[in-house]
């Protein structure tokens, strides 16, 4: 892809597959070449490239994101070393607003494949599961922005998080019963009834508005 | 609003008694004191009316409009379908009638001066302190676009539709020209904060239309302000002394007047944090520098002829955040009511002053063209507004406003007592149609705020629109949303937009490197964070319904009597054996101790003390609860003990934190279930029998070690007997008793199987030997996963309490985790400074 792409036929495509408008795609390769270096592909070290990103606590569980085969629809675990402007595009359309023009089930495909890109960066082992384990570790680095905030008080807030987890998807737990993990239907559970709209969109702007990259 | 008139004196004090100060008094003394003060020297009893009677009949007023308010809410029926504020402006238009027919005069109406001095201050305010800040930033934009221009709009398109009205003759002859139209265009047209608190509040639609309508009538006070004084001055000037000139000025004047506003509200809300950060010592007038730096914000805009409104509520915006974390708890709860009350006794005494205010028959002016037709054009132009408006915005709001909400928006803009205040404060020289303006606008606030305010709530259930729905707080939620936050910025950032998303983390990252350090008290900036209050109202919920469920069992088990004068009468004779048995164990499960960082965090505030004497107080503490009336007569007029209430609630929160984590442990169980079923049953009816050998409300604590020991004794032969086989294993539960290790956390199988343990103990095994085990910090005897849930009617709320497990995976982690968390017993709720 690459250089290539400014083809309208790519950019054709690129919208089809992604729903970006080609103003949009046009922007974010801009910004794609800008963050690559004008390469054709972006690997990790290109993300430290954006200052902001640094103050980010889970900076490190993004950017993995983007690599992430899960996310880029290329397989049910691993991740890829590199990535083309596709991809790109791939991951930044979870972040795509609704549009007005979807139907009720393109909305709830919609909400589900944001929410799967947030498990995503939970699981971070892909086994379908949120252990406990990578609670924790989701929950320490959220909260390390937080100098004040312990490990510890970040780890018994995990633990409160899963039990509650545990009793919202299980309701009343046997003696025996063992909750394994926050599987995918359990994190659909969590989040029943509560509006994402406006927590996982991010509008894409056709104006030129970038922020400064050294 | 208290006129004196000084006509019928006699009259005015018969009737004011009679009717309960309904009536005004009379100006006149007319106390019998004087007649014999004259004659007699010194008089034991004096009447003195006329001394008390501006501050007795405010507070008359007061009362009777809180008594209404009683009585409302009497029957749930009428105030379900009828708003407060409706019910509010009748009752005044009945009680002005009262006034009207016993004395003739209208002596008691809203006047400018108290309406902006003392009653708006306090709502406006209120809502400033509470604003859902996030929410109203995240809409900021299109709070801003409907209050400016939508008021501009309003306000134009009704003066100039009235005035060509006007000029087809339609109303009459009239002494009124253009620039009057447009006074009053611009008075009528704000919406007014007041009503639609006071109806939206009723009708709970989703936030995000509420904040609009409510942030728009905030914000359109310093377009109001501001239309309205150009105009009057331009009425002043006559139509043809404006100049070009002028209107720039106008234009110009109305930056001034919203920033500077807004800068003076920042500015005082600045000060207000940095005041709260050093009021510890004084923690009893804390409140009052809210109110007191909060009102002077709004005195201080007012003066410069800047928007007050604007200024208090961005004082209230802006040091929410600071000042919540720096008072103490205490404080913020009286900050919390003291406000609330304010806002709404403001509230409810501006609705029945409007009503009260209409009765009078030298305000009315009748012309029914004008009057209809002005209510015609505020619905229309607002209903247009909105939609165009909403058109444009559309085009940028990520959450688009639907046809349905743009209904609401329109209906909802309801007009109040601003409006009156504004056109009471009218000049009746310069605007000879002063009265029909003012009587216009009663009828439109008697109109919007009874008429739309009655029918908002079926309109918003009939178009179905998105209600909020109240939910209890997550955890989950919470964290998740967090991540959101982040994961937003970081996509805006890679993706090199500057954002919303982008300016909030930019912001958050600024306020937490400067302004949180400058604002706020060390101590608060550690356990200041969202996730950790919902983690610990979480908590508190769960001991307040743990406790709940307890006293609703019947069985106070848990409440134990102080050892010196019985003071409370518990009866501790266990009942039958199910019900007691379950809260005891409810309570033992609880008492498992795995120290906590919230307990770390607060054991970090505190200066060290002596180990030995904490832990001996500490027991005395957690354990004997106190009698409510025990503390009572201590006065102190600088300081408020906190009440054993509270300390009681924290130990309770402690309790249940320890038990979630628990919980949590109990996964070790499962290694060996079958042993561990057995000690777990055996200890359970040890438990009943121990329970059952304390007698009736009084524990013996005169001799705790001889008690112990025999307790221990009697608890081993009466299992003996009982259960032979179990022996062996009793006989090791009790030797856990004895010898209390630290080792709980290692992977030791006797460790693991043995919750009990906790390094707390450990500690305090010296205390623990001189103690009676009922007084003991950890509970010895753990229910068996069965007492658990045998748990008979365990409501909803427990499940928090439930256990469960997770998977086997985690288990290690979770042992290895309580290492650290291992704290000297110093951790102790009693001493919790907040």
């Amino acid at each position: 892809m690459g250089a290539a792409h400014s083809a309208s036929e790519e950019v054709r495509e690129l919208e089809g597959k992604t729903g970006f408008s080609s103003d949009q795609i046009e922007q974010l390769h801009r910004r794609f070449k800008q963050l690559s270096g004008d390469q054709p592909t972006i690997r990790k070290e290109n993300f430290n490239n954006v200052p902001d990103l640094e103050l980010n606590p889970i900076r490190s569980k993004i950017v993995r994101a983007f690599f992430d085969n899960r996310n880029l629809r290329k397989g049910p675990s691993g991740l890829a070393d590199e990535i083309n402007f596709e991809d790109f595009l791939t991951i930044m359309s979870y972040f795509r607003p609704i549009d007005t023009s979807m139907d009720e089930e393109q909305v709830e495909l919609s909400r589900k494949e944001k929410l799967r890109f947030l498990f995503h960066m939970y699981d971070s082992d892909s086994d379908g599961r949120i252990t406990l384990e990578e609670y924790r570790n989701v929950v320490e680095e959220l909260l390390s922005g937080n100098p004040h905030i312990e490990k510890e008080s970040a780890r018994s807030i995990a633990d409160g998080a899963m039990m509650e987890a545990a009793s919202v998807c299980m309701g009343q737990m046997e003696p025996d019963q063992v909750y394994e993990g926050i599987t995918f239907e359990d994190f659909l559970k969590i989040w029943q009834g509560i509006d994402i709209e406006t927590k996982m969109h991010v509008r894409f702007l056709n104006m030129e508005t970038m922020a400064l990259c050294h | 609003m208290w006129g004196l008139g000084s006509r019928a004196p006699g009259r005015g004090l018969l009737l004011a008694l009679a009717l309960g100060g309904l009536a005004r008094a009379g100006g006149v003394e007319v106390e019998p004191g004087d007649a014999h003060g004259e004659s007699g020297g010194f008089q034991v009893v004096t009447f003195e009316w006329a001394h008390v009677q501006d501050p007795y009949v405010i507070a008359l007023w007061i009362l009777v409009a809180s008594v209404a308010k009683i009585g409302f809410h009497l029957s749930h029926k009428v105030t379900s379908v009828v708003p407060e504020s409706a019910l509010l402006i009748v009752l005044g238009l009945v009680l002005g009638g009262i006034v009207w027919a016993a004395d003739h005069i209208a002596s008691f109406t809203l006047t400018p001066t108290v309406f902006f001095f003392y009653l708006l201050p306090p709502i406006v305010l209120d809502a400033g302190y509470f604003m859902p800040n996030r929410l109203f930033f995240g809409n900021l934009g299109t709070i801003l676009l409907y209050a400016v221009v939508g008021t501009v709009w309003n306000a134009a398109t009704t003066g100039l539709s009235l005035y060509g009205v006007f000029l087809s003759g339609l109303m009459g002859d009239l002494k009124i020209g253009l620039l009057d139209f447009l006074l009053f265009g611009s008075l009528i047209a704000a919406v007014d904060p007041v009503a639609v608190l006071a109806v939206f509040e009723e009708v709970h639609v989703n936030e995000v239309l509420f904040i609009i309508v409510f942030g728009e009538s905030l914000l359109n006070d310093a377009v109001t302000v501001v239309l309205y004084n150009v105009f009057e001055s331009f009425v002043a000037l006559g139509g043809d002394n404006v100049t070009g000139l002028d209107c720039v000025k106008g234009i110009v004047s109305f930056f001034v007047v919203s920033l500077g506003g807004t800068l003076v509200g920042v500015i005082f809300a600045f000060l207000l944090s940095l005041v709260t950060r050093f009021t510890k010592h004084v923690r009893i007038i804390e409140p009052g520098f809210v109110f007191i730096i909060s009102y002077l914000s709004y005195l201080t805009s007012e003066m410069l002829s800047l928007s007050a409104i604007l200024a208090i509520t961005f004082c209230g915006i802006c040091c929410q955040k600071y000042v919540k974390a720096n008072i103490s708890e205490q404080s913020a709860t009286t900050v919390r009511y003291t406000m609330k009350m304010l806002a709404s006794g403001a509230e409810t005494i501006i609705f029945m002053f409007l009503g009260i205010s209409a009765v009078n028959p030298f305000i009315w002016t009748w012309n029914t063209a004008f009057v209809l037709l002005t209510l015609v054009f505020i619905s229309v132009y607002r209903a247009i507004g909105v939609v165009l408006q909403t058109w444009l915005l559309n085009r940028y709001r990520m959450v688009q406003l639907e046809p349905i909400d743009q209904v609401v928006l329109s209906y909802g803009g309801l007009r109040g007592a601003v409006a009156f205040a504004l056109v009471v404060l009218l000049d009746g020289e310069k605007v000879k149609e002063k009265n029909l303006f003012v009587s216009t606008t009663i009828i439109v606030v008697f109109f919007t705020v009874i008429f739309q305010g009655l029918t908002i709530k079926p309109l918003v259930q009939w178009l179905k629109v998105k209600r909020s729905e109240h939910r209890e707080p997550r955890l989950n939620e919470k964290l998740h949303g967090r991540a959101f936050d982040h994961i937003l910025s970081a996509i805006e950032d890679i993706s090199g937009q500057i954002g919303h998303n982008y300016l909030r983390d930019k912001w958050s990252h600024f306020d937490r490197k400067f302004l949180s350090r400058v604002l706020m008290r060390r101590s608060a900036q550690k356990s200041r964070d969202r996730i950790l209050n919902v983690f610990h109202e979480l908590n508190l919920k769960d001991a307040i319904s743990y406790v709940a469920e307890g006293e609703r069992r019947g069985s106070l088990a848990f409440i134990r009597s102080p050892s010196t004068d019985n003071m409370v009468n518990v009866d501790f004779t266990p009942r039958s054996s199910t019900v007691e048995a379950s809260v005891s164990y409810l309570l033992r499960e609880n008492v498992s101790a795995v120290c906590l960082d919230m307990q770390s965090l607060e054991q970090r505030r505190r200066s060290i003390r002596d180990a030995e004497d904490m832990v001996t107080h500490h027991t005395l503490q957690q354990y004997l609860y106190k009698p409510r009336q025990e503390y009572k007569h201590l006065y102190s007029r600088h300081e408020l003990t906190p009440t054993e209430d509270e300390k009681q609630d924290r130990e309770i929160f402690h309790r249940t934190m320890r038990k979630r984590l628990e919980s949590f442990k109990t996964t070790k169980l499962g290694l060996n279930q079958n042993k561990k079923a057995a000690k777990m049953y055996k200890r359970e009816r040890a438990q009943k029998r121990r329970n059952s050998s304390i007698p009736n409300g009084k524990l013996p604590t005169e001799n705790p070690v001889q008690n112990f020991t025999i307790k221990e004794k009697d608890l081993e032969l009466s299992d003996t007997e009982e259960h032979p086989n179990y022996d062996e294993e009793m006989s090791g539960g009790i030797e856990f008793l004895a010898s209390v290790t630290k080792d709980t956390a290692s992977d030791s199988p006797a460790g693991i199987d043995n919750p009990v343990f906790s390094p707390d103990e450990a500690l305090d095994r010296g205390l623990l030997a001189r103690l009676p085990p009922w007084l003991s910090p950890g509970e010895t005897v753990v229910p068996s996963q069965r007492a658990r849930t045998q748990i008979p009617h365990s409501p909803s709320t427990f499940r928090r309490l439930t256990p469960f497990r997770l998977s086997s995976k985690s288990v290690d982690s979770f042992l290895q985790a309580d290492g650290p968390e291992e704290r000297p017993p110093a951790a102790l709720p009693e001493s919790t400074h907040m």
